[in-house]
């Protein structure tokens, strides 16, 4: 089974790379960026097949270590 | 004084800080890997040095902070023991959460190494006690991420309990923009837990102890650890 866990800023938490990003992208004449925000994307293989399962456990990787709750959201998705 | 520097793959400035600490307490410190599932015995202050722990994989200090020692580190700092988190080490013990809030990417985006001023807010801490609150003191900064960030209510109440012991400053002691090399809130430099035991810098007081580093002003850091412990036993 294949699974994604996105990890992504707080909303106001300043992200000076996101800053960084963006600064480039106006300067390389890309129109119509008005923001960006970094953030990670992990692409996990999981072993058994149970949905749930994998579910419980892709948060549980998220809380303990991907994600640092305190400045961080995550968002996990079973593909299948 | 017995003190354990803990060694994680990727770590650079633990042996800056077991000289530091043989030169000022007189006893040669514990070095303990990172797989160790105990401190040594009698150990009185643990020390998480600098460096890139893992190369900064992930976050900065995040998968040392869930290495098996800091299972042992933090029922030491649960118990009332003395830990020193520097650079890496502050980014270690806010990631295994004794310490609270984040070190994010500095401001300005570049990686910071020079001198810096830091005035120690408070003297009646075993991590000042060696200093007079107000003073000034000079010691090297050598991080990218070292914008200490937390939230509102996080930082109303370390600043009501006064938990910041040491804040970067203008050579004259002064707070403003222009000394806060990388952002940090309030100009944070150093914290200590809500115990007060626990003490997270980015700074590196290690690299101004003796007179050929140019600087001694690192050294009441850790003079003040010793007579501390001496004074406890």
């Amino acid at each position: 089974m294949k699974a994604r866990v996105t990890v992504t800023l707080k909303t106001g938490i300043l992200d000076p790379q996101g800053k960084a990003i963006e600064g480039a992208l106006k300067s390389l004449g890309v129109d119509g960026v008005a923001s960006v925000r970094q953030g990670k994307v992990f692409d996990i293989e999981l072993s058994g097949s149970d949905k749930a399962k994998a579910e419980a456990a892709l948060k549980q990787a998220a809380d303990k270590l991907l994600a640092n709750t305190v400045i961080e959201n995550y968002r996990v998705e079973v593909l299948g | 004084m017995k003190s354990a520097v803990l060694v994680f793959p990727g770590i650079n400035r633990e042996r800056d800080m077991a000289r530091a600490l043989k030169l000022i307490s007189g006893h040669e410190p514990a070095m303990v890997w990172h797989a160790e599932t105990s401190l040594p015995k009698g150990t009185d202050l643990v020390v998480v040095p600098g460096g890139f722990s893992y190369g900064d994989y992930l976050r900065c200090g995040a998968i040392a902070a869930r290495s098996p020692v800091m299972d042992a580190v933090r029922a030491f700092a649960a118990g009332g023991g003395l830990v020193l988190g520097v650079c890496n080490g502050f980014q270690i013990l806010c990631e295994s959460g004794l310490l609270p809030g984040v070190l994010m990417r500095n401001a300005g985006l570049k990686f910071i190494c020079h001198d810096v001023h830091l005035r120690v807010e408070r003297s009646d801490t075993p991590f000042t006690r060696g200093y007079n609150a107000g003073q000034v003191i000079r010691v090297p900064v050598a991080h990218g991420e070292g914008n200490y960030e937390a939230d509102e209510e996080t930082l109303k109440r370390i600043e009501g309990e006064g938990r910041v012991l040491y804040r970067y400053c203008s050579p004259e002691g002064v707070v403003d923009e222009g000394s806060n090399i990388n952002g940090a809130a309030h100009a944070i430099a150093g914290i200590v837990s809500e115990r007060g035991n626990v003490l997270g810098m980015m700074p590196h007081p290690e690299n101004h102890v003796e007179d050929i580093m140019g600087c001694t002003d690192g050294r009441g850091l850790f003079a003040g650890l010793v007579a501390h412990l001496e004074k406890a036993a």
